[in-house]
């Protein structure tokens, strides 16, 4: 649990996925992604609910989270990170 | 062999574009010139030389395929331009460097010596365009010819798929310096627009380049990274993607996930080739595509 309370969901990103590359939480729902890397630079881009991110070896990037419209929203990977790059991409599912 | 058929497919607004499928040793593929200062220029892309895999089992020979169909064309081009993706990715600098070497070698083939090359990201986001300049030279550059202003932008060498603030005021400075019906043709890896975001093919600061370039009623860009021949328009200017020669990619947005079209051993290198533009005085750039082989 994050100090403020919100449940932390702890995302790592390792050439050529996340882990996990499903992200679920309920709607209204205060969370904080907590994104790593397990190897070199990458992204965390999500389009629709406005996020981005980049992601570093041994560095924790946290973005809080709330999201009152239940749906799936796709996130990838912005940053080139090698061969199969193209296809690092997860969704963030809010339940309604 | 002589033959008069060949098919054509005009886009309603693109430019003004006419494009047609280019047949070998076909007199239309060859068209006289026009007026004296019309002339022809052979865009090639992604070759991904070092790549293996089952998209591609011919991987090796399809580049030098190619070379040799460019060779055969029965007029040859004022000059020859690859835009990106030269090379495969790999983390290895060593491997890298000796891939860039290996492809230089090879277009080393073909019979027009002026050959004009701009990274993919799979030759410079890894290493910031480093190995590429050492081997290639600048990974941005202008050059003119007849006429024409060419501009050869970097949208690789930032992982981020950033062309960069000082890219874009040494861009923002070329086009001071030149009038507004100069005609501008641009070569670029990335789509400059966003075409799918998602699947990679996108600038991240690419309208700001194309912002600067609406003021040139004659801007006409060649791009690749997407592996197939797309055609599209931001207000004026026209975007040409061309077909890559090593494995064909799937229409954007037409499935989840961004994977190769699988190699058909029935129909192989379908799907890839290159194309002949046309540059005349009405800057439509009329282009003919063509297969990487003769039927």
């Amino acid at each position: 649990m994050a100090q403020s309370g919100e449940r932390v969901i702890k995302v790592t990103a390792r050439k050529f996925t996340y882990d996990p590359d499903e992200i679920v939480f309920k709607a209204g729902e205060a969370v904080v992604l907590e994104l790593t890397s397990a190897d070199v630079h990458m992204g965390f881009k999500c389009p629709d609910l406005g996020l981005r991110a980049d992601i570093f070896p041994e560095k924790q990037t946290r973005i809080p989270l709330k999201v009152d419209q239940a749906g799936r929203y796709d996130f990838y990977c912005d940053v080139f990170c090698g061969d199969d790059h193209e296809n690092m991409t997860g969704t963030i599912v809010v339940q309604a | 062999m002589k033959v008069d058929r060949r098919d054509f497919l005009k886009l309603a607004g693109v430019g003004g574009a006419v494009f047609a499928s280019g047949l070998y040793g076909c007199t239309t593929s060859s068209p006289k010139m026009a007026a004296q200062d019309d002339f022809m220029f052979v865009q090639l892309s992604d070759t991904h030389w070092g790549f293996q895999g089952p998209p591609n089992p011919d991987a090796k020979v399809t580049l030098p395929k190619a070379i040799q169909s460019v060779n055969a064309l029965e007029t040859q081009p004022d000059f020859i331009v690859f835009t990106g993706d030269l090379t495969h990715t790999t983390d290895d600098p060593h491997e890298r460097r000796k891939r860039m070497e290996e492809f230089k070698a090879m277009i080393g083939e073909l019979k027009v010596k002026d050959i004009r090359l701009i990274p993919g990201e799979h030759d410079a986001s890894l290493d910031h365009g480093k190995a590429f300049q050492e081997i290639f030279g600048p990974t941005h550059y202008t050059f003119d010819h007849k006429g024409v202003h060419f501009i050869a932008l970097d949208n690789v060498s930032d992982p981020k798929a950033f062309i960069g603030d000082e890219q874009l005021q040494w861009l923002a400075d070329d086009l001071k310096k030149h009038s507004a019906d100069t005609r501008i043709v641009v070569l670029a890896h990335r789509p400059l627009f966003d075409l799918a975001p998602n699947w990679d093919w996108a600038t991240a600061d690419g309208q700001k380049a194309i912002d600067l370039l609406m003021p040139f009623p004659h801007v006409t860009v060649f791009y690749g990274h997407i592996h197939q021949e797309n055609h599209q328009m931001t207000g004026h200017i026209s975007h040409h993607a061309a077909k890559s020669l090593i494995f064909p990619l799937p229409a954007p947005g037409s499935q989840p996930k961004r994977v190769p079209v699988a190699w058909d051993p029935a129909a192989p290198y379908r799907g890839l080739g290159f194309r002949n533009v046309r540059a005349d005085a009405a800057a439509s750039y009329p282009i003919t595509e063509f297969p990487v082989t003769k039927a």
